[in-house]
């Protein structure tokens, strides 16, 4: 019942015929076909709905990427759909936009709908690149056509945590105890797990002496905060979103509620323009370990000022990254494909080894269950209002501060 | 837990609990009188915060100071929408209001999403990180704030349904609708004003609210569902209920977030929610059965 | 007469519903999936508000429950849904039982009743996140087998068994409606949704026929959460027991014609139908127009609700000839 691309059904059968005829002409009528038209991506995005935010910061990544991969001579033309923050509606846009002729689905942030829409690629055959989602599941369901740039969540701890301890010893502090005050959501639970599994197996210097898990739409953290200070503990590590992340930071100062510092194993939040602009001073020296812009890459150095100068108040942020390196991805592997054969598609991903990246990590390149191991984790702190890597040695542009400043000296 | 720490979470729970109440007392207040269930509250507030955000924003103007802004912009909006729309609805059944304010307030809430965008907005005020310490206590200036101010509506709200006309006349419709027409009130303006007037109350809600919470267009949900909780637990259409039912319910997360998991701290609120429906359905603070 | 042209028009319907997979492309079944059961959910819901005059807004309680039973059974035990399904409609109808009896027994009604029914639902929600059985706020994820060939006992398939399935849970939803208004229960139930004190003067046992109405919504809803969870294989309790799922899915009966037997079907499938036409069009305005396809929907929602109090269906089966359809 594999339905091939609509947009090319003559295209597949020529491709058969020749095939039959011999190999070394086989490859002439895909060379021609790759002329003729450029890659059809479908994307689905979050771009309303709670997800909002991020679904349209993602989508700035494929609108500003697509003319710099023109430039890099990759040919891809974007078909756009919004999921509304739902996996139902994620489920019908996949199938729309694969009737409509999408030869590749790209997308969609939330592991809900990453899951329905890697459901409708199986079972179309169509590959299937995921930009952002972190549950470990996802490449864990022997799907053969899903593809995911981005780290799993105990990647992403394990990665974070291990930087921790480079953190403590450069910088000659180590913290006893640690209060671990996460959002209480799937992506935050995952991290829980893996930060609780980490902490024996990676030898951690330092003691959980309290967990706090907060609801994600808490528009109050007043008594979680109150909580953790009661916990008097070294360090605060945590898992957070955006919006909690600043109620928690402001509630922090208000109780005068001092640490040696704020670490996170790899979330969103403390990295973000609108962290700083609204917590001004007070959202320096945060830590966020995580996969980051690479300050020595081309691409980065290409890209930075050009979204600086088109989005002055939005976040140069790895949703931008990671939706950019994604649609990469897909715009190498249809170039190497040489086809818009599904199959052919797919097996080009999977031999997917892209070394130039804007992203820090080795070459992305998938595994045999889809999932791209190259990223790298670095330490972020925040510095003068910017986000600045400052571990490990090889990717930073400043040293780490740890024990950070107290509120009231800044 | 020493007992300071104690206090300290009950001041900190009331004080959040002044300012949900606050939020509360529109939506009580044109129950009260009209019976009619606004579902689009939450919107109306998150309307409110916006108000505020844009003055702040184009100059700069303290979100405290535009409170009276905010409040009258929020009662053009709630006159207008009581006038020509649901006035029409007055007598319908309640899953038709509920449609009707339901569709309402889709509208706003995606309205905002277009206007503003998805991202959370805020205002950076100097005093935003400032606390009093009393003795071993740390007490947040901009709740504390706000909960004097949210206390001096309501008693402002108060004086008005007692001692002026309009809002004795409003009270007359409440009481006695048909009573209210043979003696020639102006019945659909009284409750467009009562509509205008809820709808202000939250409106000054949500500026205050916007010292605490950054503003973006899906925490409009939210809100309505806390309202309701807020005045159902107070009573519907019982002002200091509003009051009461906000601290309540700002006492029992911060306890509950407290001793309990902080995660789970609003299942506490529903509960709390349906006892008060099963054993005092009219509120604490409610009109007698 | 009258009855004659119904069930011929019925009968029309439902050979074109069953031949829809052969004429469509997936996506149009896709749509149709979703378009059934919502269908589903809607006449579900109007047994017990169309019917019976009880509001409820926390309709997405029965689903999720359903869902969790139907997916957590699958997942820890392998048991087929069908099972599940049973295992779910009796959780439901209990907990249902249970919101009913505490609900009228205390006198709660009106807007009251239906606040508490939200309550219900989100305290639920909280506490399904909290439940680690089920995954808790991780969400629960059923094991997904390459879907080349359809095992309809595991409910393991293509899109196409799934509509058929769907099909076959609405039309017989449909037929257990129009065989219960047509019996002495449904008449008790017309009568108190009509005026309670009258009926009680009657001699109906409005609690018991309250009751009756309360358990048999909630246990055919939560068959259809089960379905959801098959048909998704993602459960998330922060989606599956949300309000706005309690909301989306009470908009069909009452758009369509509460306490109409076709009118929650019509409804369903409109507004399913009017959202998938809204998104192409929003999709002409591009970035920057987020939202605009939702209040595209309000506005009309808004219209309708100005235009038909009663809903769509009630006209239209006048028009139709059908008025003998129309059972209440």
């Amino acid at each position: 019942m594999t339905r091939t691309s609509t947009l090319f059904p003559l295209g597949r059968r020529t491709l058969l015929k020749s095939a039959a005829a011999g190999a070394a002409l086989a490859a002439l009528p895909m060379r021609r076909l790759h002329a003729a038209a450029p890659l059809k991506l479908g994307v689905l995005l979050p771009r309303s709905g709670f997800l909002a935010l991020i679904g349209q910061a993602c989508q700035r990544g494929v609108d500003m990427g697509l003319p710099v991969l023109k430039d890099m001579g990759y040919d891809i033309e974007v078909m756009n759909a919004d999921t509304e923050s739902s996996p139902d509606v994620g489920r019908t846009q996949a199938e729309k936009l694969i009737r409509e002729g999408a030869q590749m689905l790209m997308g969609t942030f939330d592991s809900a709908t990453t899951m329905s829409v890697a459901q409708v690629a199986e079972q179309k055959g169509i590959p299937f690149v995921v930009n952002i989602a972190s549950d470990p599941k996802i490449t864990e369901q022997g799907y053969k056509y899903t593809f995911r740039v981005f780290p799993t969540s105990p990647q992403l701890g394990a990665g974070g945590m291990g930087l921790m301890k480079t953190l403590f010893a450069q910088t000659g502090t180590t913290p006893k105890t640690a209060v671990f005050m996460h959002v209480n959501d799937s992506f935050g639970m995952s991290m829980l797990a893996g930060v609780n599994a980490l902490m024996p197996k990676l030898e951690m210097p330092f003691k959980i002496v309290e967990t706090i898990a907060y609801d994600p739409r808490a528009k109050d953290l007043s008594i979680e905060v109150a909580k953790a200070k009661a916990a008097k503990a070294d360090m605060h590590m945590v898992v957070t979103r955006l919006n909690d992340a600043i109620l928690m930071v402001r509630e922090m100062v208000k109780q005068q509620y001092e640490t040696q510092g704020i670490i996170s194993p790899g979330s969103p939040g403390m990295y973000e323009r609108q962290f700083a602009k609204t917590l001004g001073k007070y959202a320096d020296y945060c830590v966020t370990n995580i996969p980051w812009f690479d300050p020595r890459s081309d691409l980065n150095k290409e890209l930075e000022p050009r979204f600086t100068k088109a989005f002055p108040d939005e976040t140069y942020d790895i949703n931008f990254g990671f939706t950019f390196e994604a649609v990469l991805v897909a715009a190498d592997a249809y170039k190497r494909a040489g086809s818009a054969n599904p199959q052919a598609l797919t097996e080009a991903l999977r031999k997917t080894s892209i070394a130039k990246r804007l992203l820090t990590g080795t070459a992305i390149a998938f595994d045999e269950k889809g999932q791209n191991n190259g990223n790298q984790v670095v330490a972020v702190q925040n510095r003068d209002g910017k986000p600045q890597v400052v571990l490990p040695d090889q990717f930073a542009v400043m040293k780490p501060v740890y024990p950070v400043p107290a509120w009231s000296k800044r | 837990m020493s007992p300071e720490f104690i206090l300290g979470i009950a001041i900190a729970g009331t004080l959040t609990g002044a300012v949900y109440g606050l939020m509360a007392l529109g939506l009580s207040a044109i129950f009260g009188v009209m019976r009619v269930v606004n579902f689009a509250h939450g919107e109306m507030m998150v309307g409110g915060m916006y108000i505020a955000y844009l003055l702040y924003k184009t100059m700069g103007l303290d979100p405290i100071m535009m409170l009276p802004v905010a409040a009258l912009g929020l009662f053009v909006v709630g006159y207008l929408l009581q006038r020509y729309l649901v006035n029409y609805f007055i007598e319908v059944p309640e899953h038709v209001q509920f449609l009707l304010l339901l569709a309402v307030a889709m509208v706003f809430t995606n309205a905002f999403l277009m206007i503003f965008g998805p991202d959370a907005r805020g205002v950076q005020l100097p005093y935003a990180f400032d606390s009093y310490n009393v003795g071993p206590l740390v007490i947040d200036k901009v709740r504390l704030i706000a909960a004097v101010i949210a206390v001096l509506i309501a008693a402002l709200l108060g004086l008005f349904f007692a001692k002026t006309r309009t809002g004795k006349a409003i009270r007359a419709c409440a009481d006695n609708l048909t009573g209210a027409q043979v003696v020639g009130l102006d019945v659909k303006h009284l409750y467009a004003v009562t509509f205008g007037l809820g709808a202000a109350c939250v409106g000054a809600g949500g500026a205050l609210m916007l010292l605490l919470v950054d503003v973006h267009p899906h925490l409009t949900t939210d809100y309505t569902l806390l309202g309701f909780i807020i005045v159902i637990i107070g009573g519907l259409g019982s002002l200091p209920g509003a009051l009461l039912g906000g601290v309540l319910i700002g006492l029992s997360e911060a306890f509950a977030g407290f001793f309990l998991a902080a995660s789970m701290k609003s299942m506490f609120a529903f509960g709390l929610l349906i006892l008060v429906l099963l054993f005092r359905p009219n509120g604490l603070l409610g009109r007698g059965a | 007469m009258a009855m004659g042209r119904a069930t011929r028009m019925l009968i029309g319907l439902m050979v074109a519903l069953l031949l829809a997979p052969f004429i469509g492309n997936d996506y149009l079944v896709s749509v149709l999936i979703l378009c059934l059961f919502n269908a589903y959910l809607a006449q579900a819901w109007n047994i017990m508000m169309g019917f019976a005059g009880q509001l409820s807004l926390g309709h997405a309680l029965y689903v999720g429950l359903g869902a969790y039973a139907g997916g957590a059974l699958f997942f820890h035990y392998g048991t087929p849904p069908w099972i599940g399904m049973i295992v779910g409609a009796a959780i439901a109808a209990l907990v249902g039982g249970v919101i009913g009896f505490l609900g009228f027994r205390f006198g709660v009604k009106g807007v009251y009743f239906a606040l508490l029914t939200i309550a219900f639902a989100e305290f639920t929600r909280i506490l399904f996140d909290h439940f680690t059985w089920v995954g808790g706020s991780s969400g629960l994820y059923l094991p997904v087998v390459r879907a080349d060939h359809d095992n309809l006992l595991l409910l393991r398939g293509r899109p196409a068994m799934f509509y058929y399935v769907i099909l076959g849970l609405s039309a017989a939803v449909f037929l257990i409606c129009h065989r219960i208004l047509g019996s002495r229960l449904g008449y008790y139930w017309r009568a108190i949704r009509e005026d309670q004190d009258a009926a009680q003067a009657l001699g109906i046992d409005t609690f018991k026929a309250k009751m009756a109405a309360v358990m048999l919504s909630a246990a055919l809803t939560a068959v259809g959460g089960v379905f959801y969870a098959f048909y998704t294989n993602t459960l998330y309790a922060e989606s599956a027991f949300a309000m706005h799922r309690s909301i989306e899915l009470i908009l069909g009966a009452i758009i369509g014609g509460m306490g109409t037997l076709f009118g929650p079907i019509l409804g369903a499938f409109l507004l399913t139908l009017l959202g998938e036409l809204l998104t192409r069009l929003a999709e002409n305005f591009g970035h920057g127009f987020e939202g605009v396809k939702q209040i595209g929907y309000g506005l009309i929602l808004l219209v309708i609700i100005a235009l038909r109090r009663e809903g769509v269906w009630p006209r239209l089966a006048k028009r139709l000839g059908l008025d003998g359809e129309k059972a209440s």
